[in-house]
C-alpha cells in the first residue's frame, strides 16, 4: 500500500511595508489609511522617547528594573485593529498597544516604579495588568476569549507574549484550549530572537514559531513585526476568524533593540552586526521613509512632531509621579473582598499578632491590645 | 549544634561561595551537572555560574529554554539514570510552574518506586524579597515546600555556610531544595580554602546568652544578630540560633537553648500560617513546654502579598526593630 501524506503546511510570511518604506499596495488595500498611519508614526514615536526616558529614570533610580519595548513598537496597529470592546492580555514588551487600547501611559511607569496601583485598568478597558511569570496569562487570555463566548458577548482576546515563552507548557495548553474550545483568541508571538541571552535557535529547533499553533489546530501565520501594516492586515483578519471560532498565533519577527530590561547589558552576548543590521530595519524608519515618499511628512513635521512628544512624555512621567505615595496600611486593603478582622489587626497594629503570636492575646474574637499599641 | 567554624582571613562573596561549592564537587564527581536558565553562556543571570562554563564545558553547564517544568522533570530523570543534577531556578517563584516535578514527583520517588530508586538532585535558587520585585517575584518557599516529606532544605545565611551545605547538598542521595537570597549574593564572609562541608540538621550557635532563644534560617538570622547587638546595649543577651536547615530540623539544640534562657523567639521570612516558625514553636511545646517562663513568639512577614514599593516591603519584612520588640515581649518589658 502506498505510503500517504497524512498533513501537509504551509507557512504564510507577510511583508507589506519593507526596510525602504515602500509599500505594497495590493495587500495594503483595505488596512490603514494616511491619517492612521500618520498617528501610529507619532504614537511609535512617543513610544521610543517613553522608553528613553525610562531607561533614564532607572539609571537615576527613580525607577526599578524596566523593560524596554524599543524596536518592537510596530505592534501598535494591533490595537487599531482591535474593537473598543477586545481584551489585550499582555507580558511587558508590547506597550505601545496597550497605550493605544486606552491604557494611560503613566500606568505601565507606576508599575514599574514599584506600585501595583500601575496595574489598575481603568473602568470600561478591557485588558488585564502585565504578567511576570512567563507563560501564564497566555492561559487566561484562552479563558478570556471562551468566557466572552460562553456569555455571548463579542469580544476578542489579543495576547502577547515572546519567543522564549513558547517553551514553557502554558503556551501550549493555552493554544490547546482555544483550539478545542473554539475560542476566540489571537495569539501575538513577538519574536525578538532573543530571550534575555538566550538565542531563539536554543529555544527550539521549529523553523517557525507560528507552526506550533498548527498542532492545536490554530490558523497560523508569519509576519514581518516591524511592518504596521503587516500586523493590522493580520490581527484584521484572524478578528474574523476568531468571531468563528477560529483562533490564531501570529508570529511576528522583531528584534529587541534594546537591553533585555535595565539589568541586562545585551552588548555582553549579542553582536554589534545582528544589532546594526537590525537597526536598520526598525519600525520608525520605515513608517517616515513611507510617509516622506508621499508627501505626507516633512522635516518640518518631524520637528514639531518631537517638541510635542517631549511634551507628551515629561506629562506621563509627571502623573507617575505626582501621585501620594502608597501607605503601609494600604497593603492589607487588597487582599480579600471584605478584610477580614484578623488582617484588620495586623493593619492597625503593623503585627502578625492577629495570629496569636501575642501574649496577652488570648481569642482572635477579643484579643487584649497590644500595649504598645493600646 | 556547633559553633565550629574553619578560621580562615580570606574574604568572598556569598555567589562565589556558590560557585566554588558547585565547581568543587564537579571537579570531584563527573555526574554533576548545572542545567537552568541562562546559566552557560550569560554566566547565571546572577552571576554564579560565571566561568563555569569555559570550565565545564556545554556538556554539564547547560543553558535551558524557558521551561521550569520541563528541566525540573528533565533532572530528576536524569537523577534517576545515574547523575547528579543542579537545577537553578533564576527565583524560587518560579519553581512554582514547575510544582508537580518538585513536589509530586522528585521527594516521592523513592516511596512510590517502594525504595528501589530515588532522586538525588538539587534545586536551587534565589528565595524571598530580592528586593521590589513584586509579588510574584518575591515568594518564600519555605513554609509552602517544608510541609512536604521526602526533601532536606537547607537556607544558608553566610558565605560560608553556603559553600559548605552546598556541598553536602550535591553529595547528598535524596532531593535538596537549597534556597539562597539574592539580597545575600554579593555578601561577603570568610570562607577558607580547605575542603570542609555542613552536615545537614546542625544548628550553628551565633551569639550566646541567657535571656531569651532567637532561632532563625536564612536571610533573617542577619537581622537577629542586628537586633542581639541593640539588645545587648540594653543587657539583654540572646542565644542566636542559625538552623541551616529546616529539614532536618535540630530540634535538640533549639529545646537544649529554651531549657537555658525560657524564652523563645523565631523569625522566619515567610507568611506565620502554618510556617518553619510555627513548627519550631510547636516542637519546642512539645519538648520543652514546662521550661518556657513565656509563650513563644513568631516574626514572620505580614500575611499579603509581597508589597512592590520600597517602603512596604520593608515594613512587610521581618526586621531589627519588629525581633528587639518581640524579644522584649517576651520579657515583659513592651
Ligand atoms: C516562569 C518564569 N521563568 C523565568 C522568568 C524570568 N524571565 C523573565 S523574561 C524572560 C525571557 C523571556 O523571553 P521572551 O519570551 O522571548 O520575551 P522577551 O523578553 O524577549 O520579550 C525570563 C526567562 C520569569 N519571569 N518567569
Ligand atoms: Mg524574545
Amino acid at each position: 500500500m502506498p505510503i500517504k501524506v497524512a498533513y501537509q503546511a504551509t507557512i504564510e510570511y507577510m511583508q507589506i511595508l519593507d526596510e525602504q518604506g515602500v509599500l505594497d499596495a495590493d495587500l495594503a488595500r483595505d488596512t490603514l489609511t494616511d491619517d492612521q498611519v500618520v498617528m501610529l508614526y507619532e504614537h511609535m514615536s512617543m513610544c521610543r522617547r517613553l522608553d528613553e526616558i525610562a531607561f533614564k529614570l532607572q539609571r537615576s533610580g527613580r525607577l526599578g528594573t524596566y523593560p524596554q519595548n524599543m524596536g518592537q513598537e510596530a505592534i501598535a496597529s494591533v490595537a487599531l485593529a482591535a474593537r473598543k470592546q477586545d481584551w489585550m492580555v499582555p507580558c511587558y514588551r508590547e506597550n505601545a498597544a496597550l497605550f493605544l487600547h486606552g491604557l494611560p501611559p503613566e500606568k505601565i511607569l507606576q508599575h514599574w516604579m514599584g506600585d501595583e496601583r500601575g496595574n489598575q485598568i481603568p473602568d470600561g478597558l478591557n485588558m488585564l495588568p502585565m504578567s511576570i511569570p512567563i507563560g501564564t496569562h497566555m492561559l487566561h487570555a484562552a479563558g478570556i476569549g471562551w468566557a466572552a463566548k460562553l456569555r455571548g458577548i463579542d469580544q476578542v482576546a489579543f495576547t502577547f507574549f515572546g519567543d522564549g515563552s513558547t517553551s514553557e507548557g502554558d503556551f501550549h495548553e493555552a493554544c490547546n484550549f482555544a483550539g478545542v474550545m473554539e475560542a476566540p483568541v489571537v495569539f501575538f508571538c513577538q519574536n525578538n530572537g532573543w530571550a534575555i541571552s538566550t538565542p531563539r535557535k536554543k529555544q527550539t529547533r521549529a523553523e517557525t514559531f507560528a507552526q506550533k499553533g498548527l498542532a492545536y489546530g490554530l490558523k497560523v501565520r508569519q509576519v514581518d513585526g516591524n511592518d504596521i501594516f503587516a500586523i493590522y492586515k493580520a490581527a484584521q483578519e484572524a478578528i474574523v476568524d476568531a468571531k468563528a471560532g477560529k483562533p490564531t498565533l501570529i508570529e511576528t519577527l522583531t528584534y529587541r533593540l534594546g537591553d533585555h530590561t535595565t539589568a541586562d547589558d545585551a552588548r555582553r552576548y549579542r553582536d554589534s552586526d545582528e544589532l546594526d543590521a537590525a537597526k536598520k530595519k526598525d519600525p520608525l524608519i520605515r513608517v517616515r521613509k513611507y510617509l516622506e515618499s508621499k508627501d505626507l511628512w516633512s522635516a518640518d513635521l518631524e520637528d514639531a512632531m518631537v517638541e510635542r512628544n517631549k511634551v507628551k512624555v515629561d506629562d506621563i512621567v509627571a502623573r507617575a509621579t505626582n501621585i501620594e505615595a502608597p501607605k503601609t496600611s494600604d497593603i492589607f486593603d487588597a487582599m480579600f473582598a471584605t478584610t477580614p478582622p484578623e488582617l484588620a489587626r495586623q493593619r492597625d497594629t503593623m503585627h502578625t499578632h492577629s495570629l496569636g503570636q501575642f501574649p496577652q492575646q488570648e481569642t482572635l474574637s477579643n484579643p487584649t491590645p497590644h500595649p504598645a499599641h493600646a | 549544634m556547633t559553633t565550629a567554624m574553619i578560621e580562615t582571613t580570606r574574604q568572598i562573596q556569598y555567589r562565589e561561595a556558590l560557585r566554588e561549592a558547585m565547581s568543587e564537587e564537579m571537579r570531584a564527581d563527573k555526574r554533576v551537572f548545572l542545567l537552568g536558565e541562562e546559566v552557560a553562556e550569560y554566566n547565571g543571570a546572577y552571576k554564579i555560574s560565571q566561568g563555569m562554563l569555559d570550565e565545564f564545558g556545554p556538556k554539564r553547564i547547560i543553558d535551558s529554554p524557558i521551561s521550569e517544568n520541563g528541566f525540573a522533570g528533565l533532572g530528576i530523570a536524569a537523577a534517576m539514570h545515574g547523575l547528579r543534577p543542579i537545577i537553578e531556578f533564576m527565583s524560587w517563584s518560579f519553581s512554582l510552574v514547575a510544582a508537580d516535578q518538585i513536589l509530586n514527583n522528585a521527594p516521592k520517588m523513592l516511596y512510590m518506586s517502594g525504595g528501589q530508586w530515588g532522586c538525588p538532585i538539587v534545586f536551587r535558587g534565589n528565595d524571598g524579597a530580592g528586593g521590589q520585585l513584586a509579588s510574584t517575584h518575591s515568594w518564600c518557599v519555605e513554609g509552602l515546600f517544608a510541609n512536604v516529606p521526602g526533601m532536606h532544605m537547607a537556607i544558608p545565611s553566610c558565605p560560608y555556610d553556603a559553600k559548605g551545605l552546598l556541598k553536602t547538598a550535591i553529595r547528598c542521595n535524596d532531593p535538596v531544595f537549597f534556597l539562597e537570597s539574592e539580597r545575600m549574593l554579593g555578601d561577603k564572609g570568610p570562607v577558607p580554602e580547605e575542603e570542609y562541608t555542613i552536615p545537614f540538621g546542625e544548628a550553628i550557635l551565633r551569639a550566646e546568652g541567657d535571656d531569651c532563644t532567637l532561632v532563625s534560617f536564612g536571610r533573617p538570622v542577619n537581622f537577629c544578630i542586628e537586633a542581639m547587638v541593640e539588645l545587648a546595649k540594653e543587657e539583654i543577651s540572646c542565644d542566636v540560633l542559625d538552623m541551616r536547615t529546616i529539614r532536618p530540623l535540630d530540634i535538640d539544640s533549639i529545646v537544649r537553648s529554651v531549657k537555658k534562657t525560657g524564652r523563645l523567639v523565631v523569625v522566619d521570612q515567610s507568611w506565620p500560617f502554618a510556617s518553619p516558625a510555627t513548627e519550631v514553636i510547636t516542637q519546642v511545646c512539645e519538648r520543652a513546654f514546662d521550661y518556657l517562663d513565656h509563650q513563644p513568639v513568631r516574626v514572620n512577614s505580614d500575611d499579603v502579598p509581597t508589597p512592590y514599593a520600597k517602603e512596604l516591603e520593608q515594613a512587610y519584612l521581618p526586621h531589627k526593630g519588629k525581633i528587639i520588640e518581640a524579644v522584649k515581649s517576651t520579657l515583659g518589658l513592651v
